[in-house]
């Protein structure tokens, strides 16, 4: 009788030119859907931008002397492509996992799995920069840039969408049910939202609040758009680049193996 | 080759459950190949082996001559796959759900054009062509999941359960496209637990049961030696059932074969046939029809083998 021992699986993910198939199948299905898909993005940074920029900023003073709705605007540019980014692959990409089954029907094709996941986070990222996009154009509505600098918060956008639909998609990986994805919204997404130095300013926390918050990816994406919409971009940005690729990276390669583990059985 | 699909010894372990259990066949070209069975024989797991999308445990599996193991890519260019569940977009519509696959198998876009326009004909969709999926009912969807798979020209389609859940017209509709094809010279792997699907459209199939195969052959094959060619269903009370299973028991002719409250009686010989009108007059407890595929998977599966 012969013993058979499982194959020895590490291997190098099988990605190829083809994710851009799956990113062309997303994009096609949002340009169908896009009226009722863009409502949300569209809507609520301007509402926040008036709320809590207009609003609540008239009884705000700022330490440095800066207006409440200046020191908020590069961080809306951090955290609602954020948003888009993780709820693409999120919920929507739990939904064509589970509930379409669309992964299935496109790895029944050349296209590999591999190939799928790295489509969805390009995909995710995109919907990040189409966000970072708009919400440029409306603070350059409302005279809160600086710098024409500000312009490079495209690329900036699309590289934390990429870091954030990364790891939106690992959680997908391993989510039970789509109410499973609520502990990641609620306690991942949500805090960086709120905690991630956008609303006020991280060095008034006590010391320890701020060396957590390094560990936080909304607070270097934070840093980096308040040195380029300010004009005043420093070396030690340069690192929390380095921090939103490596983490991109490593999260990257959770969702291909972990999604790999879970459909291809 | 004449062997598109090249099965030996394969296996598929998941964790300390056998789906299949060391099997061995092969699918020629241009014929229809059945896999059937009950729930849970194994046959999904074999086509999704063959499809390239489960890990074979152990065990030799090739398709058009091409290693599952080593060549997915090349190999999932030469299928079709109509899985059991939908797996349309439905968010898009009828036609781009077939421009978005055709695109996954880097076809130009100008010859995709054309293969939708003559599947969507032949599968009677264009009126239908530019309503979004969930407009569609079962029987069409379906249809379309077949001409989606038929979009890269496949070498081999594969067709798990095709017509679970359509209602009989929606079935008989998807039969006709599928003898069409056959016709065509489509090479086809069938799985289903519905025999008589198997009876209409199987040029050859295995019957699987517990991740094994239990016979293989042409569909008349294996009713005339399983079931021969008369059955007669008898529905009896107690003491009745008894003295039939006594008088089956003392005449060579017969078998008997016992479901829940119904004895099946199989004619092996003329002398047999005789034998049955003698034992069972007809009466309304007592059906006589012809031998089919369901018999033959009765007499294969029945008590005897499952306990």
């Amino acid at each position: 009788m012969t013993i058979t021992l499982p194959r020895f699986t590490l291997r190098t993910p099988d990605v190829s030119y083809r994710a851009y198939h799956v990113w062309q199948r997303n994009r096609d299905v949002y340009l169908r859907l896009w009226r009722s898909e863009a409502i949300w993005p569209l809507a609520e940074p301007v509402i926040t931008l008036l709320a809590l920029g207009l609003g609540l900023g008239g009884l705000v003073e700022l330490k440095s002397g800066q207006r409440y709705i200046e020191f908020i605007a590069p961080g809306l540019l951090a955290v609602f492509p954020m948003w888009a980014a993780a709820g693409e692959c999120g919920w929507a990409s739990f939904i064509r996992m589970d509930t379409q089954k669309t992964f299935n029907a496109i790895i029944a094709t050349p296209v590999s799995i591999e190939d799928v996941i790295t489509g969805e986070i390009m995909w995710g990222a995109t919907r990040a920069l189409i966000g970072g996009a708009y919400i440029l154009a409306v603070t350059a509505v409302f005279l809160l840039l600086d710098s024409p600098l500000a312009i490079l918060a495209l690329p900036i956008a699309y590289l934390s969408g990429l870091m954030f639909a990364s790891i939106a998609l690992s959680f997908t990986s391993i989510a039970r049910s789509i109410s499973s994805l609520n502990y990641f919204f609620a306690l991942f997404i949500t805090p960086q939202f709120w905690l991630g130095g956008v609303f006020f300013p991280l060095d008034g926390l006590p010391g320890w609040a701020q060396g957590a918050s390094w560990f936080i990816p909304t607070t270097h994406v934070v840093t980096i758009y308040r040195g380029l919409v300010e004009g005043s971009p420093q070396w030690s940005h340069l690192g929390d680049l380095a921090w939103i690729v490596v983490v991109t990276a490593a999260f990257y390669l959770v969702a291909l193996l972990s999604m790999r583990r879970r459909l291809i059985q | 080759m004449n062997e598109i699909v090249h099965a030996h010894n394969l296996v598929k372990r998941f964790d300390d459950f056998t789906a299949v259990d060391g099997i061995s066949f092969d699918v020629r070209t241009g014929e229809c190949f059945g896999l059937l069975g009950p729930n849970g024989a194994g046959k999904t797991t074999t086509t999704r082996m063959i499809a390239c999308v489960s890990p074979v445990t152990a065990g030799e599996l090739t398709v058009a001559g091409l290693d599952v193991r080593r060549a997915p890519r090349r190999i999932k260019a030469l299928l079709g796959v109509v899985p059991q569940e939908d797996s349309l977009d439905p968010d898009l519509t009828v036609r781009q759900n077939l421009a978005v696959y055709a695109r996954y198998f880097d076809m130009p876009r100008a010859l995709a054009e054309e293969r939708i326009d003559e599947s969507l004909a032949l599968f009677q969709l264009l009126e239908k062509q530019h309503q979004p999926i969930w407009a569609l009912s079962t029987g069409l969807k379906r249809r379309l999941a077949i001409a989606r798979s038929l979009i890269n020209q496949p070498r081999i389609l594969i067709l798990d359960e095709p017509t679970t859940g359509l209602d009989p017209q929606a079935r008989h509709l998807v039969w006709q496209k599928l003898r069409y094809l056959r016709g065509q010279g489509v090479t086809m792997l069938l799985c289903t637990h519905y025999m008589e699907e198997a009876t209409h459209l199987c040029d050859r199939l295995v019957i699987m049961h517990q991740g094994r195969i239990l016979v293989e052959g042409t569909p008349a094959a294996l009713v005339e030696e399983h079931a021969g060619r008369e059955v007669v269903e008898l529905h009896l009370g107690e003491p009745e059932r008894e003295r039939v299973l006594a008088e089956v028991a003392s005449r060579p002719g017969l078998m008997v074969e016992e479901v829940e409250d119904i004895l099946y009686v199989y004619a092996r010989t003329a002398d047999g046939r005789a034998d049955i009108a003698e034992l069972a007059p007809e009466s309304d407890t007592v059906v006589y029809r012809h031998a089919n595929l369901e018999d033959v998977f009765l007499r294969l599966t029945g008590r005897a083998l499952v306990e």
